[in-house]
């Protein structure tokens, strides 16, 4: 019996002649799934598994579906004779390009084995030659598999042979993914042995050297549960590369490293091999003090570097570990071309005014999820770029060696004690202006935005973004929104409450409590509604920290901007001066100490309306309340004066002078929210969320706390800073349900827009998922503004009470899981592209035609 | 919505026979949208006043609305109050027989003219403050009109759109009707149903006798047909008998004004001849125009064969309709239609489908875009697209002191972001020049002026041409 240890990523090439029992061994070793047949794919093209006359079209398929399955790093096993080495290489050639292991396995029984089986078949009459040509073409190529490009070749030469195969499936080498760490991943090291010890000390390692000679040992006791990952060039340069073989040899043997092969192990392992090397780079330094090392010694670091893995991939696939960094489309994978990358990265072909190749920037495009770790270029300072870092900081050039704590993403370093070999390129050429990731992030990418999208969120899943929706948001998104760098949120839009039947009202705070009961939320928080514009306030203790944290360029120290991304004053200076005061605020307030942050993002509401709104007050609402007017005082006269003749009016005088009134209570209800700005004194912002600051979204804190931290904010006396005015609602509290009642209702007959109510925690958890965020609930004037001067009046109510709130709840929900989205990946430091993509879909969710007057 | 119509013919109580409407009873007329309702406010042998209002069910309005129908059309609006097209309805259904200018009893009279007052509001008059005098007055009519604020507790909101329209004359009552029934959607701007080719025909009937001769003939077709092209010009045809010279396209409303500014050099003509002779001269085959709106540029571009492949991209899918409707994309040669490409993009993200041209052309694009965007458009541009030739071309913003009819320190389009001195674009292009490593020669389109300079400036961007 035999078993094939098979690459649970690899292409499976079946090669044999017709009637070798290929089909049948797929079936039973392989998933119908991962088995391409040609015969198959002759069917989908032709109808008939055994046309001939469409063999091109259907190897067009096979291609295609292997090229498919490959990209998404899934096994392939191609069902076709492929007898012949012209039909193998296009599967090699497949198998390289997406970096897959070329398996083959031979079944080849024996010539009589596949006539009686062909015979056997009333759709295999093609006669004895098919098979005999078959097998007269695999023996001719069948010792050239290996130099075809397989690299594991399985042969089989009887039907029992074949009977009792087994397929054992193994993970890649370098698919470490059950490895979780926690780890600490050094930099390049060359041969830096005391700064090494020193960094694992600090680290807590305990690292003992002892004997000299044959005797000489290394032992490293690692801290509890924690692992080293090396990231290669662990010699040349350095006075001790000896000793640092030692050190992590000692440790990958006992299990508490992992280490990846660098350049630098490549070429000593090739000098060792005995190959003709230019003892160039450093190279001659470890030649000398291996000279003085025994032969045993060099046995052992030979077998050792053969056999360093091309890079580590960890963590449950989270991290990535490759000496010169590793491009997204090889993690995982294995070929000359991966092994080669992870060793010496890419050149553009181009070379420096130091005469050395010009590195191409992959970390630059990179854009994959798994965070890649490397070293090989020296830099002076470690930096994170895309999710990717390089921690080789030249210790052995003077600078420092590096560690980065995995998965607490610290970096812990130790400087040189000395400059052991000068750079061929200054090591640091000038100081840098601004952080790699905010030069990236000046560039967005279309493609991150375009076509139909799926946006992966922790509160809400995976969210489907409409092609239709992102073209129509991206009109919005380039030429009236804000610079994308200060987009880290939008709000999500705000479902009304249930519908209310209580006479002459559309809604009531009794239909919102009911909908949080149901949701079997405790308690309520009741938020004032004002009546202004929505707006999101990125708040940064000075330019400087916004250039820092929001990788701005210009002099602004904040943003503010409106729920679709519009900067809302139009005016730099304006803007500047309205976050100068919400600085002195925060300053009063200790909120600077108190968040330990120098920046902090406030959602609130900016009246009066009027300062926004002008042009839709004066298009929309203003002209209706005087057409109104006009229209029914005239209307009263006619039909007053007709009544005064006896004509019966069937009461439209009374009527008339009822809408007329109405047409007066409708603009009464929207001049409420205007008045003349003449200086910033005449706004007022009311802020109800403190949704972020450093290190931190602030939505897993409760109502009580963002009200607390306002209040601290709001509660000096700077007249444009006022509280929002709220009540906590115990739901099962009978006389605090009745006082919020009563509470809404005075508010709302002094012309209040009403209340917005939400459950106790910002993200509360029902028996259906997450519950809305927030319910509004508005009152009788203000909806006037909304549905008509008469919407109350009877006949006019009974239909506007069938309204449905399932779609727009459906979207509240969702731009939610959004908004924190992009709230979370801005604070976890992540690339813009990533917050700007959850920004994008809030906006483009927006464009859904939903009924505005909800 | 009302219309009142008072004679002081005598008996003036004929008019109830003319209208066929008792005075002495409320008559009610049902439609579509809702209802026409008509009294006799005054009725006796000096005087009579008829008037018709009409009750629009607001909440009806709204939930009729088509699929498809503008968002904004769910707002609040006046469409239930003010005089529009409803009215015009209105007319024709609840008056029909006055308006065919029938009377069963009183035919004669019908045809005679008598002194005829009328009050219509609230009627908005959009357009010139004497807009309702330059309708009316031409048919004989004294016009009145009495403006409305739009908000009494905010006088310095300014005055309402509204009106009330008030105009006596002495014509038959057929006549007047016709007026009202033509003049009023005119007025107001807008019509509550969708513009067709009957609508011609009904135009072309009404306005037998008036319309022809009126000096402002052109304006009250083009309103009354919402501006559609084809409609207009099949009315004016019939209207005056005579074919008139399709005088180059309409241009969108948007960019009208700038246009307008712009008209007697004819700048825009000479901008995009002068960027194709640039593009032409460089040898460039593979071309794309990155702002295309309407495809003017496009257009000229396609016209030479020496471009092989164009594409056109926008951030505005209305603009990429439009030009794929004026360049008759759907009706182009296949081969022909293989060299263009349309595509909706945004200049400020990197877009690599546009990797690999031989040339860009930024033709009056980069003066719409935010100052502090600039960085994004230019690596965009420069270091990803970094294609060999670019052209860059925005208003000299020196030259606006030349144009008549522009207040100081405004700018040339509504939705111009800044424009630039001729040092100020000087600067940026040598800074761009210098970042990407281009070449850089400037130039100015269009009559230049000894001090302003041209009113276009223009900078050709060349890559390795240091």
């Amino acid at each position: 019996m035999k078993t094939i240890n098979l690459p649970e990523f690899c292409l499976v090439v079946l090669i044999g002649p017709s009637g070798a029992g290929k089909s049948t061994f797929a079936r039973k070793h392989f998933l119908a799934s991962e088995v391409i047949s040609s015969d198959f794919c002759r069917g989908l093209v032709a109808d008939d598994e055994n046309d001939q006359s469409v063999t091109g079209a259907a190897f067009d398929l096979v291609h295609f579906i292997a090229e498919k399955r490959l990209q998404g790093r899934r096994l392939a096993v191609i069902d076709a004779t492929n007898v012949r080495s012209e039909d193998r290489a296009s599967y090699v050639r497949i198998a390289r390009k997406f970096h897959a292991l070329p398996v083959a396995i031979v079944l080849n029984p024996g010539e009589s084995v596949c006539q009686e089986r062909n015979a056997a078949r009333p759709d295999r009459q093609f006669g004895p030659h098919v098979v005999r040509n078959h097998i007269r073409a695999l023996k001719r190529g069948i010792r050239k598999l290996q130099k075809e490009g397989f690299r594991q070749v399985h042969e089989f030469r009887s039907s029992e042979e074949i009977e009792v195969v087994e397929i054992s499936r193994q993970p890649l080498w370098t698919d470490k993914r059950a490895e979780s760490g926690p780890f600490d991943i050094i930099g390049d090291i060359h041969g830096c042995c005391d700064e090494l010890e020193s960094l694992l000390a600090g680290l807590g390692y305990e690292v003992h050297f002892e004997g000299e000679g044959e005797a000489r040992r290394c032992t490293v006791a690692a801290p509890a549960g924690r692992r080293a990952v090396f990231v290669g060039d662990l010699v040349d340069r350095g006075p001790r590369s000896p000793d640092v073989l030692r050190l992590v040899m000692s440790m990958v043997r006992a299990g508490t490293a992992f280490c990846v092969i660098g350049n630098h192990e490549n070429k000593f392992l090739r000098w060792l091999n005995g190959r003709n090397v230019k003892p160039t780079h450093g190279l001659a330094e470890t030649i000398a003090q291996m000279e003085e090392e025994p032969e045993s010694f060099r046995e052992e670091v030979r077998t050792f570097l053969d056999g360093l893995l091309s890079h580590a991939w960890l963590d449950g696939g989270k991290l990535v570990v490759a000496h010169a960094g590793l491009r997204e489309d090889m993690i995982g994978r294995a070929s000359g071309a991966v092994r080669s990358f992870c060793m010496y990265g890419e050149t553009t072909g181009e070379t420096d005014e130091f005469g050395l190749p010009v590195r191409y920037n992959w970390a630059a495009d990179y854009r994959g999820r798994t965070t890649v770790v490397y070293g090989h270029t020296p830099v002076p300072e470690a930096e994170w770029l895309n999710d990717t870092i390089c921690i080789d900081t030249g210790c052995v050039f003077g600078g420092k060696l590096t560690a980065l704590r995995w998965p607490e993403r610290e970096l812990v370093s130790v400087p040189a004690v000395r400059t052991y070999f000068e750079p061929a390129r200054p090591l640091q050429p000038q100081a840098k202006a601004r952080e790699a990731q905010a030069e990236a992030d000046d560039m967005l990418d279309l493609e991150d935005v375009r076509g139909k999208r799926q946006i992966e969120t922790r509160f809400g899943g995976r969210m489907t973004i409409n092609e239709a929706n992102a073209a129509a948001a991206l009109e919005a998104m380039t030429r009236f929104a804000v610079n994308p760098k200060w987009l880290v949120y939008l709000p999500p839009t705000m479902s009304p409450s249930e519908t209310s039947r209580r006479e002459g009202l559309l809604e009531h705070p009794l239909e919102a409590f009911d909908y949080f009961r149901k949701e079997q939320v405790a308690t309520v928080v009741c938020q004032e509604k004002h009546m202004g514009s929505r707006a999101v306030m990125v708040v940064c203790r000075s330019p400087e920290v916004a250039q820092a944290r929001f990788g701005t360029l210009g002099p602004e120290s904040g943003a503010i901007y409106s729920r679709t991304g519009r900067d809302f004053f139009l005016d730099g200076e304006k803007t500047e001066a309205v976050l100068a005061r919400v600085r002195q605020a925060a300053d009063r307030a200790g909120l600077w100490d108190s968040l330990e942050s120098d920046w902090f993002v406030l959602d609130a509401e900016i009246m009066p309306w009027s300062a926004k709104a002008q042009s839709l007050l004066r298009v929309q609402y203003a002209p209706v309340g005087v057409a109104a007017s006009m229209d029914f005082a005239a209307r009263a006269e006619v039909f007053q004066a007709a009544a005064a003749r006896g004509i019966d009016v069937e009461d439209r005088d009374l009527t008339a002078l009822r809408q007329f009134a109405l047409a007066g209570r409708y603009a009464a209800a929207w001049r409420r929210y205007c008045w003349p700005v003449e200086n910033l004194d005449d706004y007022r912002i009311a802020p109800f969320h403190l949704l972020a600051s450093e290190g931190a979204v602030h939505t897993d804190k409760d109502h009580r706390w963002h009200m607390a931290q306002l209040a601290a904010l709001t509660c000096g006396d700077d007249p444009l800073l006022m509280a929002t005015s709220h009540r906590f609602v115990d739901l099962d509290d009978p006389e605090a349900v009745d006082g919020a009642v009563f509470w809404w209702e005075t508010m709302t007959e002094a012309g209040g827009e009403g209340m917005v109510v939400k459950p106790l925690d910002f993200f509360a958890k029902g028996p259906r998922g997450f519950v809305q965020p927030a319910v509004k609930c508005r009152g009788k004037e203000y909806l006037r503004i909304i549905y008509g001067l008469d919407y109350d009046q009877p006949g006019n109510l009974e239909r506007l009470r069938n309204r449905g709130l399932g779609r727009k709840r459906a979207l509240a929900r969702r731009e939610a899981a959004l908004g924190q989205e992009a709230l979370e990946r801005f604070v976890a430091g992540a690339p813009l592209r990533r917050v700007h993509e959850c920004v994008f879909a809030v906006l483009a969710l927006e464009s859904e035609p939903v009924d505005p007057r909800l | 919505m009302l219309l009142t119509i008072e004679t002081t013919h005598r008996p003036a109580t004929d008019l109830g026979f003319l209208l066929h409407k008792n005075p002495d009873r409320l008559h009610e007329k049902s439609l579509s949208f809702g209802r026409a309702v008509m009294c006799f406010p005054e009725a006796d042998e000096d005087r009579c006043r008829f008037a018709l209002t009409v009750e629009v069910d607001p909440i009806g309005l709204v939930r009729g609305r088509a699929p498809g129908a503008s968002l904004h059309d769910h707002y609040v609006n006046d469409r239930p109050y003010a005089a529009s097209s409803f009215l015009s309805v209105a007319i024709a259904r609840a008056l029909n027989t006055a308006f065919a200018g029938r009377s069963k009893h009183r035919q004669e009279l019908a045809e005679t003219p008598i002194p005829l007052a009328v009050t219509v509001l609230p009627l908005a008059a959009r357009g010139s403050e004497d807009l309702a005098k330059r309708l009316f007055e031409p048919l004989g009519y004294e016009v009145e009109t009495l403006a409305h604020a739009l908000d009494p507790a905010l006088p310095d909101w300014g005055a309402s759109p509204y009106i009330t329209l008030r105009l006596e004359g002495s014509l038959t009552l057929r006549e007047l009707l016709t007026h009202l029934y033509v003049l009023v959607p005119v007025l107001d701007n807008s019509k509550h149903y969708y513009v067709d080719d009957d609508e011609v025909e009904k135009l072309v009937a009404k306005g037998a006798g008036w319309l022809e001769q009126h000096p402002e003939r052109d304006f009250i077709v083009n309103r009354a047909l919402k501006r559609r092209r084809r409609l207009v010009r099949e009315a004016l045809a019939r209207l005056t008998e005579e074919d008139e010279a399709d005088d180059a396209d309409e241009p969108a409303r948007q960019d009208e004004a700038e246009d307008a500014l712009e008209r007697p050099i004819r700048l825009n003509d000479l901008r995009m001849a002068r960027v194709t002779e640039v593009l032409a001269a460089s040898g460039a085959r593979r071309v794309v125009d990155l702002g295309c709106g309407e495809g003017r540029l496009l257009r000229e571009l396609l016209a030479s064969r020496q471009f092989e492949e164009v594409v056109g991209v926008d951030t505005s899918l209305r603009s990429l309709e439009r030009a794929s409707q004026r360049l008759k994309l759907d009706r182009m040669p296949e081969r022909q239609a293989a060299r263009l490409k349309l595509l909706h993009g945004a200049l400020t993200y990197r877009d690599r489908r546009l990797e690999g041209y031989d040339a860009a052309a930024l033709v009056e694009v980069i003066e719409h875009i935010d100052q502090d965007r600039h960085p994004a458009l230019e690596r965009a541009l420069f270091e990803f697209m970094a294609p060999p030739l670019v052209v860059v071309t925005t208003p000299n913003r020196e030259y606006n002191a030349l144009f008549e009819n522009m207040p100081a320190g405004a700018l040339r389009h509504g939705d111009h972001r800044f424009e630039w001195t001729r040092a100020e674009f000087e600067s940026w292009a040598h800074g761009v020049a210098e970042r990407f490593g281009y070449a850089l020669h400037l130039e100015g389109i269009g009559e230049v002026h000894a001090e302003l300079g041209a009113p276009t400036q223009m900078a050709i961007f060349e890559r390795g041409r240091q």
